[in-house]
């Protein structure tokens, strides 16, 4: 291994050059500061690509650590490293940053060098979220990277923005200031340490561990988000312009399940595995509920968001069945459905940078205008669907053959979210892009451009690569997930 | 009778900035011309001059002169430095508004060097009577640098209301120290600790004792129920009257309580402690609760400065657990670090009132910070920092602030006091959050560029919210230099 830091590059190159990008002043500048907002997300993607092919899929240990101390005070250490499970999360989270860039480049107008450095210094700041090793290092960056959402939502977002940029940051912040309580927590009963490396080390009896383990359902359930607490995504979803939907659906929402992994099962695995029946039980109603809530969605953007709440459900149904199938298959539905909800939402960009409106029925024989476009959002639709071929099927099928060691009937209503995936998918695809077209602005679309079609297509690759090939995905993350499921089997008590 | 010549050395910033008081009192009555800018010029020097002196003159050790009525430690010469730095700051800022105003006159920095001077000595006091003169001193300089715009009824107001209820408060303290000379017999903080370990003091008498001391800091800190002022002197005041008041006089009233609840008292702390956890819940919540309602930035702040002298107090009170000292250090020095921390962001936050402010216009509504990120981007960026850093949020100093509170209630297993901080911190980034939603979200009503503000106040408040920022990434410096100048006092 080198000595090269590339997980603090891949920190700090967006953040500085956002802060670059930040320097290039009014909009006078703007053709700078988006070909530098090119250049660093480049540069942000590029340092990432060692971590994968210098990455040890023998090993379930942290690889490219760094140990530096930050505040001694508390024994807080800048600690970072990355293993199976999150470092598919870095390379993702670096590769969005640079579609979110490309979409934004002539839709946005207004402020663009902010709008820019935004997104790169939140996506440095959510790379910090998946390498952090020490506890309070975690809740910083976990904690920071609300603030560039909140502005992106805030600032470039649709008309009642104000209130989902605050909703969206005081869920948020509850669910993470209980988080940093059982943080402390655990500082104390570890003896003074916040490296969570330890704490998977550290006994517990089962009543802490449970309110831990509560602690942590509240920060990542709303982050996730589960049912009940999942009312400000699509209000979030709704308001923030694409590249805000893109990044929230495709790395913020994975935050939260990130941390159950990282924290809730290897912390206080005795109190995840006593409430694993609550968790999956909630799992399901997003599932399920949620899936029929999509349904009858008139808002395409809202739509989307549903069911993103609904994937993420699938997501926390395979952690905590405790199998291997159920966790790769909800790792591999994260990142499928990075690419895959991403897309949906860039699409859904398309269509309103023209038309200026999310409706489902102000829309109709939109493949007659604009087939090529019409071509990619049906991948992408059936993607959602979780069709076989795509990446949207891989992680659904493990988890549901996980569901099934687990439990027959909790994989039945599991797989019942193929049936209702497909129907409000497909049943908006068929209203916006078929029938006879019945709005005259519609008749006046003009399809996709070239930059348009390559963040398109190169997504589409992403997800048919994924659909036909998934082992290298979970190839890497095979031994941390074994790992970590040994761990979880050990009682703490 | 014998008469020892004093050990003049540990107090000789107290010496030199009485003396330059009286300089600077003499000198702008003779040269009447030049007067204004020669007294704030003399003051600033002043305070730098102080700043030095207190430098050179650390020591180490403990030290007592004056018969025991005055101590030197690091703890006082740490807290001064740190007035010294703020009283320049709110006087760098507030110059041109005063200006602006007509009310930039020598007496004005006469008496904030009077106050500073009121400081030391309450920092520095080894005895209840020092303690007293000091706050006395402080306390008096600043009702007539409230009532300073006297063509202001509201000023006028503000005043005659801090003048009631703060001789009010002071009758308290006065009343309550009586009570624990009583019971103790004596008025040295060493001395009062002496007897209560002995158990030769009266119960009843020193508690009830205790009740009036922990009522009178209370007051000084501005927290509920000791807070009606707070919010009304803070909107009446000049702007740059009230960023004094929120600044260096906390850093006093932490010394207060250091000096009289743990010098003193620290036998009693069982009995503090309850006290002090109710005003602090009780400030935490109303003071987060009534800033929501407010429109008025000034009166806003004063309600949020309500709940973070309310986390203050909860780093005092997490200090012995059971009769078991171990955490008091660890705790103490959280609280001396929220304080500091709040002072350097409660400074930064009132310098942008004024920096939005002109002449004949007080930019004192939350809706004057509109669209400031479309008028300066960087002026929106450093209320911003300061905004998010009051709200706790990472990476600002704030957030770490928080932290070491919360960490040292954690550690003294009051669980449910750091849920209560948490639960009400969150309701309280609603109104840090619509600031910035005001300054980042809204159309400006206000085009006119920021040109009013003069150079220096754009250079400090620039380097004010930089600091927020730096400190928020490295704050270990600061919090091992309040360890350890707790360290030598405790």
């Amino acid at each position: 291994m080198t000595d090269i830091p590339f997980l603090s590059l891949a920190i700090w190159v967006p953040i500085i050059g956002g802060l670059l990008v930040l320097a290039t002043g009014s909009d006078r500048n703007a053709p700078l500061a988006r070909m530098l907002a090119l250049a660093v997300a480049i540069a942000g993607f590029a340092v990432t690509i060692p971590l994968y092919t210098g990455f040890d899929p023998g090993t379930s240990a942290m690889q490219f650590q760094e140990l530096s101390s930050w505040v001694p005070r508390f024994n807080i250490n800048y600690h970072l490293g990355v293993d199976g499970i999150s470092v598919l999360f870095v390379l993702l989270n670096a590769f969005i940053t640079i579609i979110v860039v490309v979409a934004g480049w002539q839709v946005i107008q207004d402020k663009v060098g902010q709008y820019m450095a935004a997104f790169l210094i939140m996506s440095g700041l959510m790379n910090g979220i998946f390498s952090a090793l020490d506890g309070v290092l975690f809740y910083v960056f976990f904690e920071a990277s609300l603030i560039p959402l909140y502005l992106i939502i805030g600032v470039w977002g649709g008309p009642n923005r104000v209130y989902a940029a605050i909703k969206f940051f005081l869920y948020t912040l509850f669910g993470s200031l209980l988080m940093l309580i059982a943080l402390l927590y655990l500082f104390m009963e570890s003896g003074g340490s916040f490296s969570i490396l330890d704490w998977h080390q550290v006994p517990l009896a089962i009543q802490p561990q449970i309110l831990v383990f509560l602690a942590f359902l509240i920060a990542f359930g709303v982050k996730v988000p589960m049912w009940p607490v999942h009312t400000w995504l699509p209000d979030a979803h709704v308001e923030a312009p694409t590249g805000g939907s893109v990044v929230l659906a495709a790395i913020a929402l994975k935050l939260g399940a990130y941390g159950f992994l990282r924290f809730s099962l290897p912390i206080v695995p005795d109190a995840a595995q006593q409430l694993a029946p609550y968790v999956i039980a909630l799992s399901l109603i997003a599932v399920i509920y949620i899936g029929f809530v999509a349904l009858v969605q008139t808002d395409m953007k809202k739509l989307v968001a549903y069911s993103s709440i609904a994937h993420m459900g699938f997501v926390t149904l395979g952690f905590f069945m405790f199998n291997t199938l159920g966790i790769e298959g909800a790792l591999i539905q994260m990142i499928s459905h990075g690419f895959v909800s991403g897309a949906m939402f860039l699409c859904i960009g398309v269509l309103y940078d023209r038309m200026h409106s999310r409706e489902i029925a102000d829309y109709g024989g939109v493949v007659h205008r604009m087939p090529k476009f019409a071509t990619f959002f049906m991948l992408f639709a059936m993607a959602n669907a979780g069709l076989p071929g795509t990446s949207g099927f891989v992680g659904e099928f493990m988890v549901v053959l996980g569901a099934v060691e687990y439990n027959f009937w909790i994989a039945f209503a599991a797989a019942t979210t193929i049936i209702v995936g497909a129907a409000y998918t497909l049943w908006m695809y068929k209203r916006v892009v078929f029938g006879k077209v019945t709005n005259p602005h519609v008749a006046e679309l003009e399809d996709i451009n070239g930059r348009e079609f390559a963040f398109l297509l190169v997504l589409a690759l992403c997800v048919l690569g994924m659909g036909l090939y998934p082992f290298p995905f979970a190839e890497v993350m095979h031994a941390s997930v074994d790992e970590l499921l040994r761990h979880v089997a050990v009682s703490k008590l | 009778m014998n008469f020892v010549v004093p050990d003049f050395y540990p107090a000789a910033a107290e010496i030199f900035v009485a003396v330059m008081a009286l300089v600077i009192m003499l000198a702008s009555t003779f040269a009447r011309p030049i007067a204004r800018g020669l007294a704030y010029t003399l003051t600033q020097l002043t305070l730098i001059a102080a700043a030095f002196i207190t430098i050179f003159t650390m020591q180490g050790e403990v030290v007592y002169t004056f018969n025991n009525l005055f101590v030197g430690d690091l703890m006082g010469d740490f807290l001064k430095l740190l007035i010294y730095f703020s009283m320049a700051a709110a006087l760098v800022y507030g110059r041109g508004y005063l200006n602006d105003r007509n009310i930039d006159k020598p007496e004005y920095y006469l008496l904030a060097l009077l106050m500073t001077l009121g400081m030391m000595v309450m920092v520095t006091a080894n005895h209840m009577l020092p303690m007293y003169l000091g706050l006395e001193m402080m306390s008096l300089a600043l009702y007539a640098m409230v009532a300073f715009d006297r063509e202001s009824v509201r000023s006028t107001e503000a005043a005659m209301k801090y003048f009631v209820l703060g001789s009010f408060a002071s009758g308290l303290l006065l009343y309550g120290m009586s009570m624990v000379y009583g019971a103790t017999g004596s008025l040295e903080f060493s001395g009062i600790a002496q007897s209560i370990h002995n158990q030769a003091a009266n119960e009843t008498v020193l508690v009830f004792g205790l009740v009036f001391l922990v009522s009178g800091i209370c007051f000084k800190l501005g927290v509920v129920p000791f807070h009606m002022w707070v919010p009304d002197v803070y909107q009446g005041a000049p702007t740059a009257v009230t960023m004094v008041i929120a600044a260096a006089p906390k850093l006093a009233a932490f010394a207060l309580a250091v000096r009289l609840l743990i010098w003193a008292l620290f036998d009693l702390a069982e009995q503090w402690q309850t006290m002090l956890m109710l005003v602090a819940v009780a400030s935490i919540v109303l003071g987060n609760l009534a800033a929501i309602a407010q429109q008025n930035i000034k009166r806003m702040l004063a309600y949020s400065g309500i709940s973070h002298m309310g986390f203050v107090l909860l780093g005092l009170l997490a200090g012995v657990v059971e009769g078991d000292r171990h955490f008091a250090l660890n705790a103490y020095s959280s609280a001396m670090f929220y304080a500091v921390s709040y002072v350097l962001m409660s400074l930064a936050s009132f310098g942008m009132v004024i920096l939005l402010s002109r002449a004949g216009f007080e930019a004192e509504n939350i809706d004057d910070f509109k669209g400031l990120n479309k008028r300066s981007p960087w002026f929106a960026a450093m209320m911003m920092f300061v905004m998010f850093s009051m709200a706790g949020i990472p990476f600002f100093v704030g957030f770490f602030a928080k932290l070491s509170v919360l960490q040292a209630v954690v550690a003294a297993n009051y669980f449910w006091l750091a849920v209560v901080a948490v639960v009400m911190s969150v309701i309280g980034a609603f109104y840090y959050l619509r600031v910035v939603k005001v300054m980042y979200f809204d159309a400006p009503v206000d085009t006119s560029p920021l040109k009013a503000a003069p150079a220096e106040v754009r250079v400090l408040l620039s380097a004010n919210g930089l600091a927020i920022a730096a400190l928020g990434i490295a704050p270990q410096a600061l919090m091992s230099l309040c360890a350890y100048a707790l360290l030598a006092s405790l």
